[in-house]
């Protein structure tokens, strides 16, 4: 109870601190002379030049936007107020303790922040029927709303932005550099052709299509007058309004549990489509500042040509520093201590090289984690494995938190919007209304190339869920206002938009998606014989798929797989571990006929020490079951869109006193799940999955190498002579199916 | 599409095949690839060896019991047909559909699909899963650290819930009846194959 108090304690008393210390500041950035005072490096703000991202969307810095970090927007000098009562109070003595605030400032403030985010989200899990209820992105945009009143009232004025400069440079790297690290890659290239397609076509339907709609919508005096844009403007606007956030939609994708395609799509989407909207808000900023009567043709063409460059360019730039850095992991054995920082330090640069070049920053972090993820996740030790996964979980979920709680605070600084209901109600209905068409339309259109097709509820899910999110924000407050005079207009807007994506739909896609699924026969307990039964049903499901090979791009897998194991993964992996993974690939291989030359050259094949092999788990593709989705099992609160899958949401939860269905539920092998959380960053996994799947591969073997060794007896004259021949040959001869 | 046709045109008896099963012509040409994909020594059948070559079946418990459902007769080879007409237990059935009794049962009906379940376990085919059929089961689903006693006794346990007519074995009759409140259309197919 005492608890939920010591957050706003917390604030008041670092926002006191703050308004004291701004109060006390003098914008005079030298340091009075007479003082004395030691010289305190850290006085000057420790500015980047302003908006470095200004190169990538031509807008004049702004001095207010000059600060970087979650520095004052007044520059934090030395407080010569303060400074002078000490040197009052010196007189010559020695002071034992003093106050050095200016000196640590920036970095206390930064630490505060963080350790108020971190306290909240501690605070938020306390109550897990609210967690259930209320996804967290929304709580802490609600607690940055309230922090930014609290910092409003005790100093006067809005000390603290979402400065667009942190959020491209410092925040959303971390994010999306996780993001593309953990993609898992098989499934990302499958669905390559459905992303693309929303990707690109969707995001240029939804800006075009909202765009006009709003000049159309003003035009017609639906919004007021005093929205002083033009078409360009509400392109403009438009374009940076409909791009789907990564970062909402992961935060929100994490509570609804949705079938592993679904995810990949709308999460893959989410991060294509920034070459998009870049290309799409360079071109139009330039519009603008030429004003529309000066484009030509020629620069239309010119747009579609950045577009390729941007996102070719940028997966290029990614790709690049991907084979860099599985090459450079290639040599750390004797240095395994800083193994970690190779990786981060290259995606990081991968980000920035291409925010350099002006390509899409996005798309190289992406494909720089996807590409190296194989490699580097061979090559390194098994501890520098779990450096990375933690760091870069951790990093990534305070990023995410403070991306959202600036959010809040953001949207209390009324000096920097202007309200309009018009384009304000105008802009919701039109984005959702042709997000909708958008996915209908191009659904319909790719279900007659797909293997699974996308349904009904499927669709319903990814229109409902494009949020939009921090990426739009920042990009509006980028504008120039200048150049485009209903700014503020457009500030207000996309802060309402993105709440009420956020909150709103965050919010209630859980209850939609429960409404519409099937209903079935809930809270009843299972038999023993169903229990038992399903679960097999579940594993005859994997195994039909795999058999009936439902990934459709065998061909063009299996050249890759080829060329890599050729080419790439004698280049880029340590020799050790690529001689291990021929071995690894021969045992994968095994069938019936090759066992029999391993047997007969007296090898025993089934030595536990190989089959552990720490680089298991990146030769196949194991998907991770995280604890998510154990926890939410148990406690009935997970929603499951796929209907094939064993909803083990039962309503019921296992009942105590029936001991053998808990041990059942304990002890069954766990299918191969078509719902799976790839990036729950609350809860994860030992590893369990990769366990299970070792014993299972165990066992088999050893069963097969029995069947085997009876037949063998009977047909040992005909085998004889095929072993013979084959004794001489490789196992590797024969080629690897999904 | 032009390729579609030659690809069909290559498989004999097709059109009874598309009848039986219900697959439409993209689909049968997709099953087709693969087939081919699977037969490495392009013998025209496939062998259980050819399976075990599937990666992903290593790891799936009851992965090796598929394999032999799909030589069920005890057959050695699997020729196209029989691969396609398996695979069609899985596709989802349809709705509502009024069915002349007298044709015979469609593949993907949910007594066809029980049946082809009842057949993995039921591996010596005697109609009925005995205690050590559903023993050898439930090791095989089981983690490792599960002993022979806590096997047994769920054994047990599902023998004396399903069993009916107290013989100790599990008929065909009584597994059905077991299921009866499951939704078997959901749990045994696959959307793809629709």
């Amino acid at each position: 109870m005492m608890l939920p108090f010591t957050v706003p304690v917390l604030l008041l008393l670092s926002a006191a601190v703050d308004a004291a210390a701004a109060d006390l500041s003098v914008p005079e950035a030298s340091l009075h002379p007479k003082l004395g005072l030691r010289d305190v490096g850290g006085g000057p703000a420790r500015s980047l030049p302003a908006s470095p991202t200004a190169s990538r969307f031509h807008v004049r810095p702004r001095n207010e936007y000059a600060s970087t970090g979650i520095a004052l927007a007044r520059s934090a000098e030395e407080p010569t107020a303060v400074a002078e009562d000490e040197s009052r109070h010196r007189g010559g003595g020695f002071q034992m303790v003093q106050w050095e605030w200016s000196y640590v400032q920036t970095p206390y403030i930064i630490a505060i922040w963080i350790l108020v985010a971190s306290v909240a989200k501690i605070l938020f899990h306390f109550s897990q029927r609210f967690t259930t209820v209320v996804p967290e992105s929304c709580m802490l945009i609600l607690l940055g709303l309230v922090l930014g009143g609290i910092v409003l009232l005790a100093s006067k004025k809005q000390l603290y932005q979402l400065e667009p400069g942190l959020f491209f440079l410092f925040l959303l790297p971390t994010i999306v550099g996780d993001a593309g690290y953990f993609m898992p890659a098989r499934l990302f290239f499958d669905n390559l052709g459905a992303i693309l397609l929303y990707a690109v076509v969707g995001t240029l339907w939804n800006a075009f299509c909202t765009g006009f709609c709003l000049y159309g919508a003003k035009y017609m005096g639906v919004i007021d007058e005093k929205v002083q844009a033009g078409l360009m403007e509400f392109l403009l606007f438009g374009a940076l309004i409909s791009a789907v956030d990564p970062v909402a939609v992961l935060a929100v994708f994490e509570e609804v549990h949705v079938n592993e395609t679904l995810f990949i799509i709308v999460f893959g989407e989410s991060l294509v489509n920034d070459a998009v909207t870049v290309v799409l808000y360079k071109v139009y900023m330039s519009f603008v500042e030429v004003g529309p009567e000066n484009v030509q043709t020629a620069d239309y063409f010119k747009g579609v040509a950045s577009f390729l460059i941007v996102s070719i360019g940028g997966t290029l730039v990614g790709l690049i520093f991907a084979a860099l850095l599985a090459f450079i992991t290639r040599f750390t054995k004797r240095v395994r201590i800083i193994e970690p920082l190779f990786v981060f330090l290259m995606v990081y640069l991968a980000y920035l090289t291409a925010e350099l070049f002006s390509l899409s920053a996005i798309l190289s972090m992406t494909f720089c984690g996807i590409g190296c993820n194989k490699y580097v996740e061979a090559n390194i030790s098994q501890k520098s494995r779990t450096t990375v996964k933690y760091t870069m979980k951790t990093l990534a979920s305070i990023a995410e938190t403070i991306i959202f709680i600036f959010l809040g605070i953001s949207a209390v600084d009324k000096t920097k919007w202007a309200w309009d209901t018009g384009l304000i109600s105008c802009t919701l209905i039109f984005i959702f209304v042709f997000r909708a068409l958008g996915v209908v339309m191009q659904t319909w259109v790719l279900n007659r190339f797909r293997l699974v097709p996308l349904d009904r509820i499927d669709q319903v899910v990814m229109s409902y869920g494009g949020l939009r999110g921090a990426v739009a924000f920042a990009l509006v407050v980028l504008l120039d206002d200048a150049q485009v005079p209903a700014k503020d207009y457009f500030v207000a807007t996309t802060i309402i938009v993105v709440f009420f994506t956020v909150m709103f739909q965050g919010l209630t896609i859980k209850p939609l998606v429960n409404w519409l699924k099937v209903p079935r026969a809930t809270n009843r307990k299972p038999t023993i014989n169903e229990e038992i039964h399903e679960r097999a049903f579940d594993h005859c499901l994997t195994a039909v798929e795999d058999i009936a090979g439902l990934n459709g791009y065998h061909h063009w897998r299996d050249k890759w797989e080829q060329f890599d194991k050729n080419y790439l993964s004698k280049l880029l992996l340590r020799k050790s571990v690529y001689r291990k993974s021929e071995l690894w690939e021969a045992y994968q291989k095994i069938n019936i006929r090759d066992a029999i030359s391993v047997i007969d050259q007296g090898g025993n094949v089934l030595t536990s020490a190989r089959f552990s092999l720490p680089s298991m788990a990146s030769r196949t593709s194991f998907q991770e079951v995280t604890n998510v989705t154990n926890y939410l099992r148990e406690n009935g609160s997970g929603v499951c869109l796929d209907l094939q899958v064993i909803d083990n949401v039962s309503g019921a939860k296992v009942e105590e006193e029936s001991e053998t269905h808990h041990f059942l539920a304990g002890n069954l092998y766990k299918p191969r799940r078509r719902y799976q959380s790839h990036y729950s960053r609350h809860f994860m996994t030992p590893g369990e999955h990769e366990r299970q799947d070792r014993e299972i591969f165990q066992r088999n073997m050893k069963s097969r190498m029995e069947t085997f060794k009876t037949t063998r007896h009977k047909r040992h004259s005909h085998k004889k002579d095929r072993s013979q021949k084959k004794a001489g040959t490789p196992p590797i001869s024969t080629r690897l199916e999904y | 599409m032009g390729s579609t046709n030659s690809t069909l045109s290559k498989i004999p008896n097709v059109e009874e095949l598309m009848r039986e099963t219900g697959f439409s012509p993209a689909h049968i040409v997709r099953l087709y690839d693969r087939f081919e994909s699977l037969d490495k020594e392009k013998t025209g059948h496939l062998r259980p060896e050819d399976f075990g070559a599937i990666n992903r079946l290593a790891t799936n418990p009851i992965g090796d019991r598929i394999i032999g459902a799909f030589f069920s007769a005890g057959q050695e080879t699997l020729d196209f047909h029989s691969f396609v007409k398996i695979l069609a237990h899985f596709r989802p059935a349809e709705n509502h559909r009024l069915r002349d009794p007298s044709l015979p049962e469609p593949v993907n009906s949910r007594t066809s699909k029980l049946k082809f379940a009842f057949q993995l376990y039921d591996l010596d085919k005697d109609g009925k899963i005995s205690r050590a059929e559903l023993l050898q089961v439930l090791r095989s689903m089981m983690e490792t650290q599960v002993t022979e006693e806590q096997l047994e006794s769920i054994a047990d346990r599902t023998i004396q819930e399903a069993d009916l007519d107290r013989d100790d074995a599990i008929s065909f009759e009584e597994f059905r009846k077991s299921l009866d409140r499951v939704n078997i259309d959901h749990k045994m197919s696959i959307r793809f194959l629709r």
